[in-house]
C-alpha cells in the first residue's frame, strides 16, 4: 500500500486515479499509523511554500516524512511537495523547508532571458545529468527514455541541489526537473498529468521497497 | 524572427512543446460543437472522445460546460469525474464558473485548471480571489474577442453579448489579477475554418507575458502551421470541430509540426 500524504494542500484526485490506473493501492491519508505501514510514500502540493510548509508542521506531517525518509522508506515529492524536501524556499521571504535533499527554491524569473513566460507552464523534455547521484540514470527513470517529455506548471524552480539534480529540463535556462537523495525523490513536474510516461515514472517509484 | 516580433523569445531554440488542446463542449453529458456559437451539432461520448485524444497525442483538454440547469451542472460534473479517473494529461474546465465554489466543485472532479470568462466580467474580483486560493497557475482567462470598428472589443455570454470593454486593456487586467494563463477565442475567426486570428493574437501577445492560447479558426493542419510560423511565442492552438469531425487527426498534426520544426510532443 502506498500512502499519499492529506495535508489540506491541493486537490489529489488526479494523483490517486492515476495510481489506480498502474493497480497500486492507494491511501489519501493523515493517519500516521497508514503512513507508518506504508510501502511509499507521496508528498503531494500545490500552491504556495510557506503556506504548505506551515500546513505540513501543523498537522504533524513534517516529523512523519523526516523519520519515513530516515527509516529507508521510497519517498517522492511531487511539485511543490518536491520543493518541500529542500533545505528552503525564497517565495515570498525566505521560509525553511523539510532539508532532506540539499538547495533552495528560487523564482524561475531570476533566471531565465526576457520573453519567455512565468509560469512554465507545458510538456517539456527531460534530461539525466551524468553528474547526478552515482552518475548514473535515477530508478525513479527506469521505465522511460530521456529526452521523454512531461508536463510542468510551476513559477519557482530548485537551484543549488546538484549533485542530487537527477533531471534537467530547459527553459531559456537548465531547470531542476527531479532530485534525489538516497529513497527520497522530487520531481517538479506532474507525473499524474504527463500520460503514459509519467504513468510509468509512478510505476518505478511504486516497485521501489524500504532500504533495510 | 518574423516582423513584428518584439520578444527575445525563439522557440526554435526550447524544448517547450506548442501544445495542441481539442475543446469538448458539453451539454447533456454529450460534445457539441457550435458554427459561430450557433447551430449545435451532437457529436460523441466526452469520456470516450477524452480517451482517445488523450492517445492521439492532445497536450491538454478543455472541457467547456455549456449546460444551464443545475441537473445537466449535476451531470457534467459526474462526467468530469469519470474522465479524470481515466485520462492523464491536463483538464482545464470552463463554463458557468462564478464563484470560488465553482472553482472548487471541479478542482474537486479532478480538473488542473479553470477558465473563467463572463463570471470574470461580472465580478473581475473572482480572478484575485481563485488565484489566491489557487495559485495564478490555476486560473485561466478566456476572452471571446472580436474587431469592432479598428478595436478590439470583448464579448460576454458565449460571444453574443458585447460588453464595450477594449479587449487588450480587459486582458492585460485579468493577468494582473492573477490570470495564469489566457486562451484568445477570435468571435471573427471561429468557426470560419480559414486560419487563426494572426493579428489579434500578436495585440494579446505584445501585452502580457503569461501563456497564450489561440482559438477560433483552425480548418486544417496548415493554419497550425501559420500559427506557429507567424506568432512562434503562442503557446497553443485550441480547436474542437475539426477535431471531432476527423478533419484533422491530432497524430498527423503532431507528426507535420515535427516536421515543420516546430516542438512537439509525439506520442
Amino acid at each position: 500500500m502506498l500512502a499519499i500524504i492529506d495535508y489540506g494542500v491541493g486537490n489529489l484526485f488526479s494523483l490517486k486515479s492515476s495510481l489506480d490506473a498502474i493497480g497500486v493501492e492507494a491511501a489519501v491519508t493523515s493517519d500516521e499509523a497508514v503512513i507508518a505501514a506504508a510501502d511509499q510514500v507521496i508528498l503531494p502540493g500545490v500552491g504556495a511554500f510557506a503556506d504548505a510548509a506551515r500546513k505540513l508542521r501543523d498537522t504533524g506531517m513534517a516529523d512523519l516524512v523526516k523519520r519515513e525518509a530516515a527509516a529507508g522508506k521510497p519517498i517522492l515529492g511531487i511539485c511543490l511537495g518536491m520543493q518541500l524536501l529542500l533545505e528552503k524556499s525564497f517565495e515570498y521571504g525566505e521560509h525553511e523547508g523539510l532539508g532532506l535533499i540539499p538547495g533552495s527554491v528560487r523564482p524561475i524569473a531570476d533566471v531565465i532571458p526576457a520573453g519567455y513566460k512565468i509560469p512554465h507552464i507545458g510538456w517539456n523534455a527531460i534530461t539525466f545529468p551524468r553528474d547526478g547521484e552515482a552518475g548514473e540514470v535515477s530508478p525513479l527513470f527506469a521505465k522511460i527514455k530521456e529526452g521523454s517529455y512531461v508536463y510542468f506548471v510551476h513559477s519557482y524552480y530548485a537551484t543549488d541541489c546538484a549533485p542530487n539534480t537527477i533531471a534537467v529540463t530547459e527553459y531559456g535556462a537548465p531547470l531542476t526537473a527531479a532530485v534525489a537523495s538516497g529513497n527520497v525523490f522530487g520531481c517538479q513536474f506532474h507525473p499524474e498529468k504527463s500520460g503514459e510516461i509519467g504513468l510509468n515514472i509512478l510505476r518505478a517509484f511504486c516497485e521501489m521497497k524500504a532500504e533495510v | 524572427m518574423a516582423a513584428g516580433v518584439t520578444t527575445e523569445y525563439d522557440w526554435r531554440k526550447n524544448m517547450i512543446t506548442k501544445r495542441i488542446i481539442p475543446c469538448l463542449d458539453v451539454k447533456d453529458g454529450r460534445v457539441v460543437k457550435g458554427v459561430n456559437f450557433k447551430d449545435l451539432n451532437d457529436v460523441s461520448s466526452p469520456v470516450e472522445l477524452a480517451k482517445y485524444y488523450s492517445g492521439c497525442g492532445a497536450d491538454e483538454l478543455v472541457f467547456y460546460d455549456i449546460t444551464a440547469s443545475a441537473e445537466g451542472r449535476r451531470l457534467f460534473t459526474d462526467i468530469l469525474c469519470e474522465t479524470a479517473r481515466q485520462v492523464f494529461i491536463p483538464l482545464t474546465v470552463g463554463g458557468g464558473i462564478n464563484t470560488v465554489a465553482d472553482f472548487d466543485r471541479v478542482l474537486k472532479c479532478g480538473a488542473d485548471k479553470v477558465s473563467v470568462n463572463s463570471g470574470a466580467i461580472r465580478n473581475p474580483g473572482l480572478i484575485d480571489e481563485a488565484a489566491k486560493l489557487y495559485g495564478d497557475q490555476c486560473v485561466v482567462l478566456s476572452a471571446d474577442v472580436a474587431l469592432i470598428d479598428g478595436v478590439y472589443r470583448v464579448f460576454a455570454k458565449g460571444g453574443r453579448e458585447n460588453t464595450g470593454m477594449e479587449a487588450i486593456s480587459w486582458i492585460r487586467e485579468c493577468v494582473d489579477r492573477g490570470a495564469g494563463e489566457v486562451v484568445v477565442n477570435s468571435i471573427d475567426t471561429d468557426g470560419v475554418k480559414q486560419g487563426f486570428d494572426i493579428p489579434m493574437l500578436r495585440a494579446v501577445l505584445d501585452a502580457v507575458n503569461v501563456p497564450v492560447i489561440a482559438s477560433g479558426g483552425a480548418g486544417g493542419i496548415g493554419d497550425f502551421l501559420d500559427l506557429f510560423d507567424q506568432v512562434p511565442d503562442i503557446d497553443a492552438g485550441l480547436a474542437a470541430s475539426i477535431f471531432h469531425f476527423g478533419e484533422v487527426s491530432i497524430a498527423d498534426l503532431k507528426q507535420k509540426m515535427a516536421e515543420h520544426g516546430v516542438p512537439a510532443r509525439i506520442v
